[in-house]
């Protein structure tokens, strides 16, 4: 069942994770002497693009996005977790990259708004945005946009969400769905009626 | 141009861009990410260190001392601002408080220092060190028992009175008194305030975050004490405002000592959790309202009286202004009073005024309806008014708010209400319709533009106008391409800007019919330089299709061009019409709640809002003003408030966890009517304010609705399932 695969592949994916952290921590207590960052090396794709970096551990991966790649795109809104804003997608799924510590990612593959389109070559959902005027200052938008790239992934790879009525049946799309599933996206503008509209517009393939 | 008389047919009123529901014209880059915001500069200026703010952890006192020696020796420092090393720093005109504290302490979160380090992870870090010790003093942090200190503000008119309306309440024979209070709200727009500073010489500049770039400019050369020709602000993307960016803040001015101290550009951005005591929030009120009708219903007296609290030297929430407009009546009050709070400074948000205003009228509105034992709508339209009923003489240039509301009605289906509450099921739920009237003043500014046109034939448009979501950069394109009539997508639109003409800005609802009238004027000149140009008479000339045409006569607009562009720039200014006609604009709320029979969990249903703001430049951006209005308004109704901790005077939910915003499920599909209005007297453009219509009496209809479904009135807001609990009606 894909669910359980999912399940265990993620198991797999925190032990490797943990064991990451172990390592960076070395030499974290190493330097807390002579008071010096900690400074590792870290590899990981962004947009299709390998990219190694040495950064300050303390770095998160939004902050080597915005401040080290220049990559912009991915919002920071409140740097705790609490607002989506810097929705990245990382290996498949989509993460609040303020959460994350960049050394954590090594060998990471990761997507932000500026992977999924450009104002040349829109992704259908960046173009439905526009269409269904889903964004209003715009800077929650780039995480919405790939927040519901993934949501719509989520669905298709069978992943329940609190409003799933039926867990034995396929996951059908639905905006009641879509709003469960987006609520870790704030937009204060209130476009909200107008990014459900967007995203659905992309699910049913009207797009 | 100065704008005295009513407007007559002009090129405008061609709509064959103006009035037409096109995409933004930012929308391909906010949407792929390439939109700059002010943090994001990295093309504009290299080499930035970073800063962040030391906010004060005491509400009021002073700073006993500093130590700053372990975070100056934290590696990457660079500088440490604080109060004793800035020099002087003057207040802005715009500022209740100073934006730099010490030794004198007048909020929690004040900013006290700013630390600046080679990256971002170091000046954290070493903020952390500043050690501060504080000497606390007494502070008034209770608005209901500051109440009864409250005093009269100096300004703005704090009383009203016509006719006698305490003889007339008190022979009225159906009447309403009661107590409703709002809490205090945050803005928190998505994107912080955030600015990078660099200085050149004794020349700044500073990307921002702002939605008055004049004003913003200003206060900045007022506050660091240099002359304003030396202060360049640049704020193309604004990440939201909603009132919270009308004014220059901490990080502005941190920014710029900063980056003076370090010799470097500095980039500051508030940090999430400092944002909602650091900056301003709309203040809490508390309000009285009195309303005495006859047997008909018709109002005989209406009385409106709101207390709020700020700081010493700030003013007070206009609770009361729409009641002294909004409906008829021959005897009427409103009071406004001002405590002393020592909360961090109360200001402007989204329809200041109106906002928490409309929250308690249109709920006493509801509630007196009730007590006649008629329809809250039948109730508003009997006691309509088509003239100022304070000034009889002085009509309202349009009034269509019944026709709001009969329209609302009928694509409602609000006659399936039923009158007595609680008695409408659907499963689990309890169900609830609410209605209320959306009221809010439409003001004109002053407003300048530039216009070029290019050699290539693209128009350009410089104006200092910011587009804080709301959809300037399309209006103004779409402006001046009706004007010179050429297609959108021949022409360029650069704002917010200081080096541009100054604008109307962004506030209070005026920025879009302001800044695309002063579009209009610079358009206006425009075409008669490019008319002479090419030898042709400006009176005659019609601009359409890339050409200009006088009879038989037709050239190329970029002919006129071919020697070089051709500039012009020209302002709008208004006359008297905003005197002798009351300007404002009116709207229905209609809300469907259904409320869980047994937890009295509140969830919106259904929306819909039907608006009438004169001519709607663009019905999709403008539609997208009204929903999000609708949501801010739902967030009042239901979950926002900034709670005070009374002992220690400060908002204790200061991040987007502790103060609960509407996320996407709450919120269900939207609906918004315009009627169709044009409004001559309002500018050529024939345009009105939307964007804070739509949150005016949003709250009060949802509170209505939630009336409705359990026949619990919550006069506290927000209406949270625990004031309904004890209230629910027995189960069946």
């Amino acid at each position: 069942m894909a669910i359980l695969d999912d399940l265990q592949l993620s198991r797999r994916e925190v032990m490797a994770t943990g064991a990451a952290i172990g390592v960076a921590t070395v030499p974290a207590a190493a330097d807390a002497a002579s008071g010096q960052p900690s400074i590792m090396k870290v590899s990981f794709t962004v947009n299709g693009q390998r990219q190694t970096l040495e950064l300050d551990t303390r770095t998160t991966l939004l902050d080597a996005l915005r401040e080290h790649l220049k990559l912009t795109g991915s919002k920071k809104g409140c740097d705790h977790g609490q607002c989506g804003a810097c929705t990245v997608i990382v290996d498949g799924r989509r993460i609040n990259s303020c959460l994350s510590l960049a050394v954590m990612h090594e060998g990471d593959e990761v997507t932000t708004i500026e992977g999924l389109g450009s104002p040349e070559k829109l992704h259908p959902l960046q173009a439905a945005f526009v269409r269904h005027d889903g964004y209003q200052c715009g800077y929650c938008t780039p995480g919405q946009i790939c927040s519901a790239k993934a949501v719509l992934d989520e669905i298709k790879a069978g992943v329940p969400s609190h409003v799933t009525a039926d867990l034995t049946a396929k996951i059908q799309f639905s905006e009641d769905e879509l709003r469960e599933r987006m609520s870790g996206n704030i937009c204060r503008c209130g476009a909200y009626s107008n990014i459900v509209a967007a995203v659905a517009e992309v699910a049913e393939g009207k797009a | 141009m100065k704008f005295d008389t009513p407007a007559t047919t002009n090129p405008i009123d061609q709509l064959k861009v103006v009035g037409k529901p096109v995409d933004r014209i930012d929308g391909p880059m906010k949407t792929t990410g390439r939109a700059p915001y002010a943090y994001e500069r990295h093309d504009a200026i290299p080499d930035i260190a970073y800063g962040y703010v030391v906010g004060a952890s005491i509400a009021k006192g002073r700073i006993a001392s500093m130590d700053l020696s372990r975070a100056k020796a934290a590696p990457g420092v660079l500088a440490i601002v604080t109060a004793a090393e800035a020099g002087k720093l003057t207040k802005g005109d715009f500022n209740t408080a100073m934006l730099l504290g010490g030794p004198e302490i007048q909020h929690y979160h004040q900013a006290v220092a700013v630390v600046v380090a080679q990256t971002f992870e170091q000046a954290r870090a070493a903020a952390n060190l500043v050690k501060v010790e504080y000497v606390r003093s007494k502070g008034s942090f209770d608005l209901a028992s500051a109440k009864d200190g409250a005093t009269k503000p100096k300004d703005g008119g704090p009383d009203s009175a016509v006719g006698d309306f305490d003889a007339a309440f008190a022979a009225a024979p159906v009447t309403l008194d009661e107590t409703y209070t709002t809490p205090d709200h945050g803005h928190a727009m998505m994107e912080p305030h955030a600015s990078i500073a660099a200085w050149k010489g004794d020349k700044l500049s500073l990307w921002t975050s702002n939605q008055m770039i004049a004003w913003g400019a200003g206060d900045v050369a007022k506050t660091l004490g240099i002359p304003r020709e030396n202060v360049r602000l640049m704020s193309p993307f604004i990440g939201g405002g909603f009132g919270g960016k009308l004014f220059v803040r901490a990080e502005a001015i941190l920014a710029a000592l900063g980056a003076k101290a370090a010799g470097r550009p500095v980039k500051v951005a508030l940090t999430r959790p400092l944002m909602f005591n650091n900056t301003t929030h709309r203040p809490a009120t508390i309000q009285r309202i009195r309303i005495g009708t006859d047997r008909d219903g018709r109002i005989t007296a209406i009385g409106h009286e709101s207390w709020s609290g700020d700081l010493p030297g700030g003013g007070p929430e206009t609770a009361v202004q729409q009641t002294r407009l909004l409906y008829a009546g021959a005897n009427r009050m409103t009071r406004t009073r001002l405590a002393v709070l020592d909360l961090p400074e109360g200001n402007a948000m989204r329809a200041p005024g109106e906002a928490p205003g409309l929250m308690a009228l249109e709920v006493a509105v509801d509630e007196m309806a009730e007590k006649l034992g008629m329809d809250p709508i039948d109730f508003r339209i009997l006691n309509d008014t088509q003239v100022d009923p304070e000034k009889p003489s002085r009509p309202f240039s349009q009034r269509r708010l019944n026709e709001c509301l009969r329209t609302g009605a009928d694509k409602f289906g609000w006659s399936r209400r039923s009158r007595t509450p609680g008695q409408t099921r659907d499963g689990r739920w309890l169900v609830g319709m609410g209605v209320a009237a959306a009221f809010r003043n439409n003001l004109v500014m002053k407003s300048a533009a530039r216009v070029r046109l290019e050699t290539s034939g693209v128009v350009t448009v410089e104006t200092d106008m910011t587009d804080i979501g709301t959809g300037s950069y399309t209006i103004i394109a779409q402006t001046a391409a009706e004007m010179m009539g050429v297609p959108l997508t021949r022409v360029n639109v650069r704002l917010g800007d200081s080096s541009f003409p100054v604008s109307a800005g962004s506030g209070g609802q005026w920025g879009a019919n302001s800044s695309t009238a002063g579009v209009y004027a610079a358009c206006m000149k425009l075409r008669e330089a490019v008319a002479g140009k090419l030898g042709l008479d400006p009176a005659t000339a019609e601009f359409a299709d890339g050409r200009v045409r006088v009879g038989n006569q037709s050239l190329p607009l970029e002919k006129a061009a071919a020697q070089g562009p051709v500039t012009a720039e020209d302002f709008m200014e208004y006359g008297d019409l905003t005197k002798t006609h009351q300007q404002s604009t009116f709207g229905g709320h209609f809300v469907e709640v259904g409320v869980d029979a047994d937890t009295a969990e509140i969830r919106i249903r259904r929306m819909l809002a039907v608006c009438a703001a004169g001519r709607i430049l663009n019905p999709k951006s403008a539609r997208s003003q009204v929903i999000g209005a609708m949501v801010m308004g739902a967030g009042a109704a239901l979950m926002e408030e900034l709670v005070v901790d009374k002992r220690i005077g400060f908002f204790a939910n200061h991040d987007l966890a502790g103060y609960e915003v509407p996320v996407h499920a709450d919120i269900p599909h939207q609906e918004v009517i315009f009627l169709d209005e044009t409004d001559p007297m309002s500018s050529p453009m024939k345009a009105k304010g939307v964007g804070e219509l739509g949150i005016c009496g949003v709250g009060a209809a949802v509170a209505n609705a939630v009336y409705n479904a359990t026949g619990v009135r919550v006069r506290e807001y927000p209406v949270t399932l625990d004031k309904l609990l004890e209230g629910m009606p027995v189960l069946a």
